[in-house]
C-alpha cells in the first residue's frame, strides 16, 4: 500500500449533543507530512472533531478516514499508529516521569531493549532528564506539556494529533514546543494541532479555521491572509472609543477591535477608496482621524471569517 | 490476542499508585482492623440483662427454682412482680418491662405429666434482637432436677414435648444461652470477613476505573492499543492480593482476639475467599461502567452493600426471610461466603462439601464480567 497522501479525509463529519450540533457537516483533507491546525474560539468544536478522529467519540453522521482507515471500523488500527495529545493533561500525576514514560510502552508493547533506549531518547530530546524521577504531578505547565509530547511520540506514530497543546505555557516555551514539531515534521510525522493563538495558527502548512462547528475557512495561512474577503484599516482618533462605536454602526464595517492607542478595522472588500470613507464617517461625527491601510493578518482572516468579535466594546480575546 | 505484558502494565500501574496514595493504603489494613474491633466488641449482638416481669401463680420452690434458672443465664432478670398475665402485657406495652414470665398455678403438675409448655414467657417483638434472644431462653428445659445439667430425659422431654419445634432445643439451647458471648464472636468474625471484602473490593474497583475517567486519564488509555478485557483484568490483580491481605488480617485478628476457631483447612479457606473476591471485584467493574463520578461510585457500593449486610444472614438470620427475599439473598455472594466460611472455619467443613455455595460465586463472576466488558466502551460517549 503506497503511503496516502491525505493522512486524514472527512466528508460530512457531524456531531451533535442533544439538539447542539457540536461538529456541523465538516469536510477536511489534511495532506500528509504536513503540519495542519485547526483554529477557533472556545466551544467550535475543535476538540470533539479531535476525538472522533481518534475513534473516542462516534460521528453522528458523515465519514472520516485516518491514515486511509475508516474511524468506524478500525478504530484500533489507528489508535496503533496515532499519538495523541489530550487538551487536559492526562498522564498520571502520582507516577514519575519516568514510569509515566515507561507505562506508556509497555501498554504500546515497545520491546523491553527499544522501550529503554526510546526513553532516554526522550529524556534528552524533551529535556526531561532532571525531572527524570519526579512526580509528574509535580512538573511545571511546560514541564508537563514537553512530557505529554514525549508520551505521545513515543511509539513513533504516523499521526500526532495535539489538542491545545500549548494553553498552559509561556511564549518561549511554545517556541520551543513549536520547533519539536517542526523537527517531527521533518522526520515524515503529519502533525495536526489545534489552537486559540494566532501566532501559532500562522505557523501551520494548512490551516482549518472553525467556527461554531463549521469550516469557516481553510488553506494555507498565507493564501488565506492574501485571499481575505475585506480590506483592513487601522485608525487612530483622539476619542477612540467613540470612533469604535461609530465605526462599528456602519454598513460599510465587518468589524472593529481596539488594539493599543490604535482601531483595527475590517471593511468591505469591494470599496474604491476605504480609508477616506472612514475619515469621512468620522468627521460626519465631528470626529479627526488618521486611516491607513495595512496588511491583513491571520487575526483579521479569523474575525472576517467567523464575524466574531463584531462589537468593538468587547474585549479581544485573541492575543 | 490478550497480551499479558499489557495486563501486568496496568497492574504494575495501579500497584504503584496505591502505594502511593496514603489514605486508600491505610485503609486496606484500616478498614478490616477497625471493623472487625467495632463488630467484634461495641456492636455487641449479646442481649443480656433484659428486665423481666414475673407473674408466679404457682408459688412453690419449683416454681422459684425456674425463676432463679433463667436469672442464672443472665439473658433476663426478673426485677418486677405482677398479679396477672394481662398486667405483664400491659407493663410491656408501656415499656416498663422487656419479657413477661408466666408460671401457671399447675406448673409442678404440668413438669410431672410433662405437659409443656409448662412456663409462658411472653416477649416484646418490636426489638427483634430481644425476641430473639427469648425465644433461645425459650427452648430452656425444665430446671427442676437438675437446673445446671440437664440429663438425657430432658432432652427427649423437651423433644417430645410441646417446647419449640426444634426436636434438640431443649438440651442446645441451654448450652447456646451459657456460651452466648462466645457464640456471637463465632459467628460474627467468619462472616465479618465477607462484610469487609464485599465493601472494600467493590468499592476499591469501581474507584479505579472512575478515577480515571475523572482525572481525564482514561482518554489516553483508551487511545493506546490496551483492549478492555486487558484492562480490566489488569486492574482486577492488584485488588485481589489485596483482598487475600484484608482476609488474612480479619482471620489472624479473629482467632487471637476473638478466639474463632479455624477447624477446616486454610487453603480451603483462602480459595473460597479467592472466588468471592473476584465475584465482587467483577460486580465493582460493572459499577465503574455505570458510575462517572467517584461519588457515584461510592453511592452504588453502598447500593449493594447495605442490602449484602441484612440479607446475607450476616445480620438477620437467613431462615427467617420470606421466600422472594431468601431468592434475592441467593443471587448476592456475600450470603454464599458467609456459609463458606462458617462453614469452614467453625464447623470444619471442606470445601468440596461446600461446592454448592462455590458455583453461584462462580457464575456470578463470570455473568458480572461479561456485563461489565459488554458496557465498557473504549469511547467517551
Ligand atoms: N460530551 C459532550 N456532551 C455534551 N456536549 C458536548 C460534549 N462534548 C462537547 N460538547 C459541546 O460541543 C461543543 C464543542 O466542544 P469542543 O470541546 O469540541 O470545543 P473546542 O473547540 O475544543 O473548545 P475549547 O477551545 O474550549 O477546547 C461545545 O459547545 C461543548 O459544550
Ligand atoms: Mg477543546
Amino acid at each position: 500500500m503506497s503511503e496516502p497522501d491525505y493522512a486524514i479525509q472527512t466528508a460530512g463529519l457531524t456531531r451533535s449533543f442533544g439538539a447542539l450540533v457540536a461538529v456541523d457537516h465538516l469536510t477536511l483533507d489534511l495532506p500528509a507530512r504536513r503540519i495542519s491546525g485547526f483554529l477557533g474560539p472556545n466551544g467550535s468544536g475543535k476538540s470533539t472533531t479531535i476525538r472522533m478522529l481518534c475513534g473516542l467519540v462516534r460521528p453522528s453522521a458523515g465519514s472520516a478516514s485516518v491514515l486511509g482507515m475508516d474511524v468506524r471500523r478500525h478504530a484500533n488500527e489507528i489508535r496503533q499508529r496515532i499519538g495523541y495529545m489530550t487538551q487536559r493533561f492526562s498522564l498520571y500525576e502520582d507516577l514519575t516521569v519516568r514510569e509515566n514514560l515507561d507505562f506508556l510502552g509497555e501498554i504500546r508493547s515497545l520491546s523491553r531493549r527499544r522501550l529503554r533506549e526510546r526513553i532516554e531518547e526522550l529524556l534528552e530530546t524533551y529535556a526531561l532528564r532532571p525531572m527524570a524521577d519526579q512526580r509528574a504531578g509535580t512538573l511545571s505547565g511546560g514541564q508537563k506539556q514537553r512530557l505529554a509530547l514525549a508520551g505521545a511520540v513515543l511509539h513513533r506514530p504516523d499521526l500526532l494529533i495535539l489538542d491545545e497543546p500549548t494553553s498552559a505555557v509561556d511564549p518561549q516555551s511554545r517556541r520551543e514546543f513549536w520547533e519539536s514539531l517542526f523537527d517531527l515534521c521533518d522526520q515524515g510525522t503529519t502533525v495536526l494541532v489545534s489552537t486559540h493563538f494566532m501566532d501559532e495558527a500562522e505557523r501551520c502548512h494548512e490551516l482549518a479555521i472553525l467556527d461554531r462547528g463549521m469550516l469557516a475557512a481553510f488553506g494555507a495561512p498565507e493564501r488565506l491572509m492574501a485571499g481575505i474577503d475585506a480590506a483592513t484599516l487601522v485608525v487612530w482618533s483622539d476619542q477612540q472609543r467613540r470612533a469604535a462605536a461609530i465605526l462599528a454602526a456602519s454598513a460599510e464595517v465587518k468589524s472593529v477591535a481596539q488594539i493599543g492607542s490604535a482601531l483595527r478595522v475590517l471593511v468591505r472588500r469591494d470599496l474604491e477608496a476605504p480609508c477616506e470613507l472612514l475619515r469621512e464617517v468620522l468627521s460626519r461625527a465631528g470626529l479627526s482621524a488618521r486611516v491607513e491601510a495595512v496588511r491583513p493578518s491571520l487575526e483579521d482572516v479569523f474575525v472576517a471569517a467567523t464575524g466574531s468579535l463584531r462589537s468593538a466594546a468587547r474585549p479581544r480575546e485573541m492575543p | 490476542m490478550n497480551s499479558p505484558r499489557r495486563i501486568l502494565a496496568v497492574t504494575h500501574k495501579e500497584l504503584r499508585q496505591l502505594r502511593r496514595d496514603r489514605l486508600s493504603f491505610g485503609m486496606i489494613v484500616g478498614i478490616p482492623v477497625v471493623q472487625l474491633l467495632v463488630f467484634g466488641y461495641a456492636i455487641n449482638t449479646n442481649v443480656r440483662d433484659l428486665r423481666a416481669g414475673v407473674v408466679d401463680q404457682a408459688g412453690t420452690t419449683a416454681s422459684r427454682n425456674v425463676i432463679a434458672a433463667i436469672a442464672a443465664t443472665q439473658v433476663a432478670r426478673p426485677l418486677a412482680r405482677a398479679s396477672s398475665p394481662a398486667e405483664l402485657e400491659e407493663m410491656l406495652r408501656t415499656g416498663a418491662i422487656d419479657a413477661g414470665i408466666v408460671i401457671p398455678a399447675d406448673y409442678s403438675r404440668r413438669v410431672a405429666r410433662r405437659e409443656f409448655p409448662a412456663v409462658q414467657i411472653l416477649v416484646d417483638g418490636t426489638d427483634t434482637a430481644v425476641a430473639g434472644a427469648l425465644q433461645a431462653l425459650a427452648r430452656m428445659p425444665p430446671p427442676i432436677d437438675a437446673p445446671l445439667l440437664p440429663q438425657q430425659d430432658q432432652v427427649a422431654a423437651a423433644s417430645d414435648g410441646a417446647v419449640g419445634s426444634d426436636p434438640a432445643a431443649g438440651f442446645l439451647s441451654i448450652l447456646v444461652l451459657f456460651n452466648m458471648e462466645k457464640r456471637s464472636a463465632v459467628s460474627v468474625v467468619p462472616a465479618l470477613i465477607g462484610v469487609i471484602l464485599t465493601m472494600t473490593m467493590v468499592l476499591f474497583t469501581s474507584i479505579a476505573i472512575v478515577r480515571e475517567r475523572e482525572r481525564g486519564t482514561l482518554e489516553l488509555l483508551i487511545t493506546t492499543p490496551v483492549r478492555s478485557v486487558e484492562l480490566m483484568l489488569g486492574k482486577i490483580i492488584p485488588y485481589v492480593l489485596i483482598g487475600a491481605t484484608q482476609l488474612s488480617i480479619v482471620l489472624f485478628l479473629g482467632s487471637h482476639l476473638f478466639a474463632v476457631p479455624v477447624r477446616g483447612s486454610l487453603v480451603d479457606l483462602y480459595l473460597a475467599g479467592l472466588a468471592f473476591i473476584t465475584a465482587n471485584l467483577a460486580l465493582g467493574l460493572l459499577f465503574s461502567t455505570i458510575a462517572r463520578t467517584q461519588f457515584q461510585s461510592v453511592q452504588l457500593a453502598f447500593f449493594i452493600f447495605l442490602p449484602s449486610i441484612l440479607l446475607s444472614g450476616f445480620m438477620f438470620p437467613f431462615s427467617g426471610m420470606p421466600g422472594i427475599v431468601q431468592k434475592l439473598a441467593e443471587i448476592l455472594p456475600l450470603t454464599h461466603f458467609n456459609r463458606l466460611s462458617r462453614g469452614i472455619l467453625v464447623r470444619g467443613a471442606t470445601l468440596y462439601e461446600l461446592r454448592h455455595e462455590v458455583a453461584p460465586l462462580g457464575i456470578f463472576f463470570i455473568v458480572v464480567l461479561a456485563l461489565a466488558l459488554a458496557r465498557f466502551r473504549k469511547r467517551l460517549d
